[in-house]
């Protein structure tokens, strides 16, 4: 490091120019390199679940051809997952945890560095898959076997690496969480003073660290698979393709967790905070969120029902699944006992948090549904699994990451959002969401399969008007990316504390958040 | 078209709201909006059992949002509320945990006992072998040496909009699987290439036909119908159009029918015998190919560039007989070029060849006859 920069970081201002971004090592920098990476990504995926829908508006084959429309399903799974939800949370991450627990910055700032840097690199690879000769991937984001070993174009070898890095840059990510959580606490933060985002965090951070290389073998198999004679999944070579499926929900299970968690801390913290009231049952927060990651590594076969299991391991994962509602409705429970004689005021970010609440709860029901054995031989594989997961995923994750935002951007920017806009943005987005996937649960349950570019013709009611509120949905993030844009430009000047209710030390620091926020560690009593 | 699906649709969203408002217009809509009931025994009980699980959902979800609602609704700082102090409760918190578990033990009994029901494919009466491929499934009667490929029929113009769509959209195969009623019918699922999921939503389940390994599902229908399915797992580009029609047929139909494609193959087999003419050749090829080669290799032969190769101009469907016999006959192990030897008979073998070398742009000018394809066996 140059002389100039330490000067510079010893007048606890930023440094200026393109450099800062490719050389920080500033933990609130990083948070903004993921969150705009994130939010870049969720407009690249958004814009292929248009197309996805654009086809999907009337049956018949209009906009594209089938093995495209297989692309943009694939590439708008992965892109969500791995480049949208996942990227925002670490950006959050980054920003937030450090300030919450009094720590100067993250334990390991030049491998956080690195983990962002990973990322666009990852992302360009997998989206140039779509120029190749053959197309980009086109087997689902969950990339089954053998279509995704012996029938799959040649892009294929380029998503592996792609995932391959993905998987790096996470596992750096979570590393560096663990450390910043057990080693840079402020003084008096014991673990169970910790904010609960942070404890979220924390144990999906260990998640990662176990599943992420799990996801790194089974892509690894894939690639010799396909190049180097093996034949894991390939039952003429003595392999069986149902095994990619085990290592692959061994891996995914834990990853929808890792996707939903910390979307439960943002929630746990936006609702105090406008309940003026304790978060209800903090320590059960904690231990059910311990138990859902601990179940999450034992059930993952429920979306291997129909695969042909013995009966005896249907019935134990059907048991263990259902189990996983306890701690669940544990909390959904908790949130409402927060909100249950509070004092509640509903800006914007407790819009969306209430908001997930609801439809998270709706999106748990139905995986409960889909827990049972036997009528998961009807549902899987339908549109009602699509309905299912965007529910916990969109209307969850999605909606806590952006009631985030709306939270702490005050903190971030210095400026108040326009609360009238941020209004809209919520209404519209919760009207137009439960348009474009409720019906899904409809047609799912009529029997509409997924993943297909056209269909028989009762499903065309429910799909136009599922195509309508898809459309939207998209443009009202578009909106978003106008509001967040003005509250960086300026707008009414935030006070340190931002919200009358809010407690934790983030908000002891002015807004904007200094370049260096408790360069000496606070006293927490 | 357009504007009449928007009508519709605009009737189905105001039917569910005048739905959710009052529960009796409930049985004109049940069948686009709710499980399919089917006409098993085995589908009965999977309808009952989503039935119950949806209802306790319905009853716990309601319970919650009321809950929420009051609160957003009077616990507000505009109405003057003060917050409360509390912040946990051991008794509550037992208590809301243990409350699930028991619904849970609730619902997990008659869950057990569909799921072996459903399983028992015990005693069968008859089995037939269900075959997936890129993108047509193929059935064997194992007790009767009855053997056909399924494959949709659904018109070209039809999905491309350039033709009304007819009633089976999508829906529609050339050979439907039949099958006797009054009989315990034990299917053996499994695939030739990648992973495909037959499912016909009517008898209650589904079952995933996975390359190198035999899966089983059982039926006993009670009425004679034709019930429609679809293939469940993304199997690859055409995933969307391969269907399942399945008839269930009276014991004396099923019978009839059994002898019929006795028959049926008889006419085959002296039909391979005969010397035919390049132009009979070429008819009947354009047929077998739109059928079994188009999917890849498109209707006009120019394939998908880096996917499928294009039968135009190809060194192989323009060069040496015996090499374009060779692969389509026995295929390209690791690729998705199939062994059509032991799908199609030695005539649409023929017919198939001789199409591609003298259409689609190639004009080879020589054709093979099915005592060759009969020889090359
Ligand atoms: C599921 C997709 C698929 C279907 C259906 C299919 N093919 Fe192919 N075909 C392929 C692929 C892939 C190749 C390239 C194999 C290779 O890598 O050499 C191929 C290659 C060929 C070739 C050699 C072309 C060349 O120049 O290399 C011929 C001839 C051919 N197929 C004929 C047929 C015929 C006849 C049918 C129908 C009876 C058919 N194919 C159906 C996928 C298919
Ligand atoms: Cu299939």
């Amino acid at each position: 490091m140059s002389t100039a920069t330490t000067h510079d970081e010893h007048h606890h201002g930023a440094p200026s120019g393109l450099m800062r971004w490719v050389k920080t090592t500033n933990h609130k920098d990083i948070g903004t390199l993921y969150l705009w990476f994130a939010f870049i990504m969720l407009l690249v995926g958004g814009a292929m679940a248009m197309v996805i829908r654009a086809e999907l508006f009337q049956p018949g084959m209009q906009v594209v051809d089938p093995q495209f429309f297989n692309t943009m399903t694939t590439m708008h799974g992965l892109i969500m997952v791995f480049g949208a939800i996942m990227p925002a949370m670490v950006g959050f991450a980054n920003w937030q945890i450090p300030m919450m627990i009094g720590a100067p910055d993250m334990a390991l700032p030049r491998m956080n560095n690195w983990s962002f840097w990973i990322l666009p690199f990852a992302g360009t690879m997998l989206v140039s898959t779509l120029f190749m000769e053959g197309g980009g991937p086109a087997f689902g984001w969950t990339f089954y076997a053998p279509l995704s070993t012996t029938f799959a174009p040649a892009s294929t070898d380029f998503f592996i690496f792609a995932v391959h890095m993905l998987g790096f840059s996470s596992i750096m990510g979570a590393i560096n969480i663990i450390a910043t959580v057990l080693n840079m606490r402020a003084p008096g933060m014991t673990l169970m003073k910790m904010p609960l985002f942070v404890w979220t965090w924390f144990i999906t951070a260990f998640l990662l660290i176990a599943v992420m290389p799990v996801l790194a073998g089974v892509v690894t198999m894939m690639l010799t698979d396909r190049n180097f004679g093996t034949s894991f999944f390939d039952a003429a070579g003595g392999g069986d393709p149902v095994l990619f499926q085990h290592v692959f929900w061994f891996f995914g299970h834990p990853e929808v967790y890792i996707m939903i968690l910390p979307s439960f801390g943002i929630v746990s913290e936006i609702i105090p905070t406008f309940a003026r009231k304790k978060l209800f049952g903090y320590s059960s927060m904690v231990y059910a969120t311990a138990s859902i990651a601990f179940l999450s590594f034992i059930v993952y076969a429920h979306h291997m029902f129909t695969t042909g299991m013995p009966v005896a391991g249907e019935l134990y994962f059907m048991y263990a699944t259902i189990m996983i509602a306890v701690p669940t409705a544990v909390k959904v429970f908790n949130w409402t006992a927060t909100m249950w004689r509070g004092s509640m005021t509903f800006e914007t970010p407790m819009l969306w948090a209430v908001g997930f609440v609801f439809l998270f709860t709706i999106g748990g029901f139905t995986g409960l549904m889909m827990g049972v054995a036997p009528t998961d031989m009807q549902y899987h594989d339908t549109y009602f699994i699509v309905a299912h997961f965007h529910y916990v995923l969109a209307a969850g994750a999605l909606f806590a990451i952006l009631g985030g935002v709306y939270y702490w951007i005050p903190k971030w920017t210095g400026n108040m959002y326009n609360e009238r806009l941020g209004k809209i943005h919520f209404w519209w987005s919760a009207i137009s969401i439960n348009v474009l996937f409720f019906p899904q649960h409809f047609i799912g349950l009529a029997g509409m399969p997924r993943r297909i570019p056209d269909y028989s013709l009762q499903f065309a009611d429910w799909n136009m008007i599922s195509s309508l509120g898809g459309f939207a949905f998209g443009l009202a993030q578009i909106f978003f990316l106008f509001i967040v844009i003005k509250t960086i430009k300026g707008g009414e000047k935030a006070s340190g504390q931002v919200w009358e209710g809010a407690e934790g030390l983030e908000w002891t620091v002015a807004s904007p958040a200094p370049y260096h926020t408790f360069a000496t560690a606070p006293e927490v009593k | 078209m357009f504007a009449n699906t928007l009508r519709r649709a605009l009737c189905s969203l105001w039917g569910a709201l005048v739905l959710l408002g009052a529960g009796n217009a409930f049985a004109g809509y049940s069948d686009t909006i709710n499980l399919v009931k089917g006409v098993t025994d085995i589908s009965h009980k999977v309808y009952d059992l989503h039935m119950l699980v949806f209802w306790i959902c319905v009853v716990v979800c309601v319970g919650v949002f009321a809950v929420l609602i009051y609160s957003i609704i009077y616990h507000r700082k505009s109405k003057g509320a003060k917050p409360a102090t509390f912040h946990e409760s051991t008794t509550v918190e037992i208590i809301w945990t243990t409350i699930p578990f028991l619904v849970l033990v609730v619902m997990a009994v008659p869950a057990t006992t569909t799921l072996l029901a459903l399983e028992d494919t015990r005693d069968a009466d008859m089995s037939i072998q269900v075959t997936g491929y890129q993108w047509k499934w193929k059935y064997d009667y194992l007790d009767e040496d009855i053997s056909f490929f399924s494959v949709l029929t659904t018109p070209r113009e039809q999905i491309e909009g350039s033709e009304p769509k007819s009633e089976n959209y999508l829906v529609e195969v050339d050979n439907p699987i039949v099958v006797p009623i009054n009989k315990k019918i034990r299917f053996l699922i499994t695939s030739n290439d990648v992973i495909h999921s037959w499912w016909v939503p009517a008898l209650g389940w589904k079952q995933d036909a996975v390359p190198g390994f035999i899966n089983d599902g059982w039926t006993e229908l009670s009425e004679p119908g034709t019930y429609r399915g679809k293939c469940a797992e993304l199997c690859g580009k055409d995933h969307g159009f391969m269907p399942i029609v399945l008839i269930a047929k009276t014991e004396e139909d099923y019978a009839a029918w059994v002898a019929e494609q006795k028959g049926a193959a008889e006419a085959d087999a002296a039909a391979a015998t005969q010397t035919w003419s390049m132009d009979d050749l070429i008819a009947r090829g354009e047929s077998v190919y739109n059928t079994n080669c188009a999917a890849c290799h498109q209707a006009n032969g120019a394939g998908i560039p880096g996917v499928f190769p294009a039968i135009t101009g190809s060194a192989i469907a323009t060069g040496d007989m015996a090499g374009h016999v060779d692969i389509v006959m026995n295929g390209k192990a690791g690729t998705a070029m199939q062994a059509f030897g032991a799908q199609l008979n030695d005539v649409d073998l023929a017919a198939v060849i001789t199409f591609q070398r003298n259409a689609l742009g190639n004009s080879a000018g020589d054709m093979v006859q099915p005592s060759d394809i009969a020889a090359a066996r």
